[in-house]
């Protein structure tokens, strides 16, 4: 009895070491700080070849009509299975049409174009074949990938995340590293729960201070995608740190590292504190009772130590962060709503001057222009970037007793889910946006990209609170100016753009 | 997946910067549930354009795209990938290349070389009248005019494209170690292993 007594004491010892040996490599050493990025990398290396390549557990999967029908065929094919359909989440929002789904007597609305609905029927066979649960394009709790994940509290500190989809960067705001992959990825990740990874290089941004009355988290993302350019951050994962990120709502965190991408880094995170840790909890997929004990316990190790050093630091005065617009048709290309059309040949790079030449060509625009002249016909509040409820109280709080301009034809707002949709309505939202002239949608991706129905046409602006100004991202020959939602609502009564500051002073 | 080593023939010049993968393949092209057929939608609203180098006959059908800097940048679909694959392309070349981008082409036998930007105008000047030749194993890039351009590629990718290998096989066949992982962390956090069970 003894003996056996003492050998069960040894191996429940045996298993405890490795959580212990973690803990452990957690707190401050003076030996070896080390970054968020890191701590996070370090604990879910399953193992590391000679060459640098390591194997990463894939906590969780985030799965989408677009960039799985191709993953799910080749899975099939090879006859493998999805290794952890537990760890893997499935909701249909890129090209879901943003017009009812249900009719009146609460049957599905067959989507009209037959290549967009093949591949939302895709889906809906995939999931439920490889055992993976799945958010019904009709369902309360249906949204945008990257808006229903925080929502639903399958998305949590310390956690890797992936999608195939490169906003997935978005989910850094609550201290998880997360970023986009492509399809053979996705393939790989359902067969496996791994990716074969290397390191990536680590970049600081920070900025402390506090920003000026008007000025919001996307016109700072905006400011400093302008500040290092569309690939300062290529081979870095970005930590966004200092007081300004600290006071952030967690919906103002998923905003600015949503846009990680658009400076060329795979991910961005912010350190999670008290505030990520109140909005988890209780969140449907969240961890509950002793078992949320143990995760907090471990989230309060999730920051960057003392000392640590980054491969690369870059600091922002917050007090210089104005309303931010862009120009051209690269994120880079910002500017201050006060500011006007650069000229070309003002880049010190060759290149930069070409492509600069270009951009106003297609965006139709004359250096010189006060940005405050550019007449607007469309405006999009929505994107995973600006869809949650405190975008639609900013964007409501502009618009309230007032009115789109005659010349603004068409304005609509997208809730990034179902649950924002509601929350908005019983706010009483809705009736502001309708009052003011704007369509309200059903929740998904919508102009954003040009694939569903909700297009800008050829030649015409819209001021878009989403996040690429690409050439055609929003339809064919469509000229995108992005903003934040207050910014979007104050062009939407003006006609053009304007500074929000004039409408809330 | 066909292995890569040499890669030999014209080049499309083409050079423009932040070339994002809305250029190279539109979002109403990602409706599709296969990988093929692509190249159709490639380079769309260049491709509308008179004079672009992807419909001039002289550069038709190059196996070499030469490209500017942070190419693919924006969104992950490697429907990007399989457009340039769809239309022939089995090098690109740039001063430098997106993340994702550059994973998605490896994963479908496309190489990336990053050289420098003056070497990439000089091969952008060979590109109009001549051949390019690219050898993975040596990772060097020559003309006919003598020029020699080596360059960096992570060995396991470069390992992977020779042999033309399946990563999905590799990574299944360390199953015993993810297992090991997935054991050891269920018990130091259970929680994390719960993914969509609601617990109660």
């Amino acid at each position: 009895m003894t003996i056996q007594f003492v050998a069960f004491n040894w191996l429940a010892s045996v298993a405890d070491w490795p959580l212990i040996a973690l803990l452990k490599e957690q707190e401050p050493m003076a030996s070896n700080p080390r970054t968020l990025y890191e701590k996070i990398w370090d604990a879910h290396v399953v193992e590391t070849r000679d060459d640098g390549t390591s194997l990463i557990y894939i906590d969780r999967h985030l799965v989408h009509e677009v960039t799985s029908p191709q993953a799910f065929e080749a899975l099939r094919l090879s006859g493998r299975k999805v290794r952890r359909p537990d760890l893997t989440l499935a909701v249909p929002d890129h090209n879901l049409p943003t017009t009812p789904r249900l009719d009146a007597s609460g049957k599905r609305i067959p989507i009209a174009d037959p290549m967009s609905a093949q591949q939302l029927a895709a889906l809906e066979a995939n999931a439920p074949a490889f055992g993976i649960r799945y958010i019904d394009a009709a369902a309360a709790t249906q949204g945008i990938v990257h808006v229903v994940g925080p929502e639903q509290g399958f998305s949590l500190p310390g956690t890797t995340i992936v999608c195939g989809d490169s906003h997935t960067a978005c989910h850094g705001g609550l201290g998880a590293l997360a970023f986009g992959i492509g399809t053979s990825e996705v393939e790989h990740v359902l067969a496996t729960q791994t990716l074969q990874l290397k390191r990536s290089k680590t970049m600081e941004v920070r900025v402390d201070g506090s920003l000026g009355p008007g000025v919001t988290a996307k016109d700072l993302i905006l400011h400093i995608i302008g500040s290092i350019g569309a690939a300062g951050g290529t081979g870095h994962v970005i930590e966004y740190r200092g007081s300004v990120f600290e006071a952030m709502s967690v919906e103002e965190r998923l905003t600015v590292c949503n846009m990680s991408i658009e400076g060329g880094a795979r991910a961005g995170l912010i350190a999670p504190d008290e505030t990520t840790f109140a909005y988890i909890k209780g969140r449907p997929f969240a961890p509950k009772g002793e078992e949320w004990d143990a995760a907090l316990a471990w989230w309060k190790t999730l920051s960057t130590d003392e000392g640590a050093v980054f491969d690369k630091s870059v600091t922002i005065d917050a007090s210089k962060v104005e309303p931010t617009v862009t120009w051209g048709t690269s994120p880079e290309d910002t500017v201050a709503i006060g500011g006007v059309v650069p000229d070309p040949a003002s880049f010190a790079d060759p290149s930069k001057q070409i492509a600069a030449q270009k951009s106003l060509e297609y965006m139709g625009l004359t250096p010189g222009l006060a940005m405050q002249d550019i007449a607007i016909e469309n405006i999009f509040i929505g994107s995973c970037t600006n869809s949650r409820i405190e975008d639609l109280r900013a964007a409501a709080a502009v618009l309230k007793g007032r009115r789109k301009a005659p010349n603004v034809r068409w304005a609509i707002v997208v809730p990034g889910s179902g649950l924002v949709k509601a929350q908005a309505e019983e706010e009483g939202l809705d009736k502001i946006f309708l009052d003011a002239g704007f369509e309200w949608r059903e929740p998904g991706c919508s102009a954003c990209l040009g694939m569903n129905p909700d297009k800008v046409p050829p030649g015409e602006r819209c001021a878009s609170t989403s996040n690429r100004n690409f050439v055609g991202r929003q339809g064919p020959g469509a000229r995108t100016h992005l903003l934040s939602p207050a910014m979007a609502a104050a062009a939407a009564v003006a006609g053009h753009l304007a500074d929000v500051r004039q409408f809330t002073a | 997946m066909e292995p890569v080593k040499e890669i030999e023939g014209r080049a499309y010049p083409f050079g423009a910067k932040n070339i994002d993968t809305d250029v190279i393949i539109p979002a109403e092209w990602l409706k599709t549930i296969t990988r093929e057929g692509l190249g159709r939608g490639a380079f769309e609203s260049i491709r509308a354009q008179e004079g672009n180098v992807f419909d001039d006959p002289h550069y038709k059908g190059s196996p070499i795209l030469i490209a500017g800097d942070n190419f693919g940048c924006g969104s992950s679909r490697e429907h990007a990938a399989w457009a340039l694959g769809d239309l022939g392309i089995k090098a690109v070349i740039a001063p430098s290349f997106s993340d994702i981008f550059s994973g998605n082409a490896f994963k479908n036998g496309i190489l990336t070389v990053v050289l420098p930007q003056d070497a990439v105008d000089r091969l952008m000047e060979v590109a109009e009248t001549d051949e390019i030749m690219i050898d993975l194993e040596n990772q060097t890039v020559t003309t006919p005019f003598q020029d020699r351009f080596t360059f960096e590629i992570d060995p396991f990718r470069k390992h992977c494209l020779m042999g033309g290998l399946d990563e999905i096989g590799l990574t299944l066949a360390r199953d015993e170690a993810i297992a090991a992982y997935e054991q050891r962390r269920g018990h130091e956090m259970p929680w994390i292993e719960r993914g969509t069970e609601i617990s109660a």
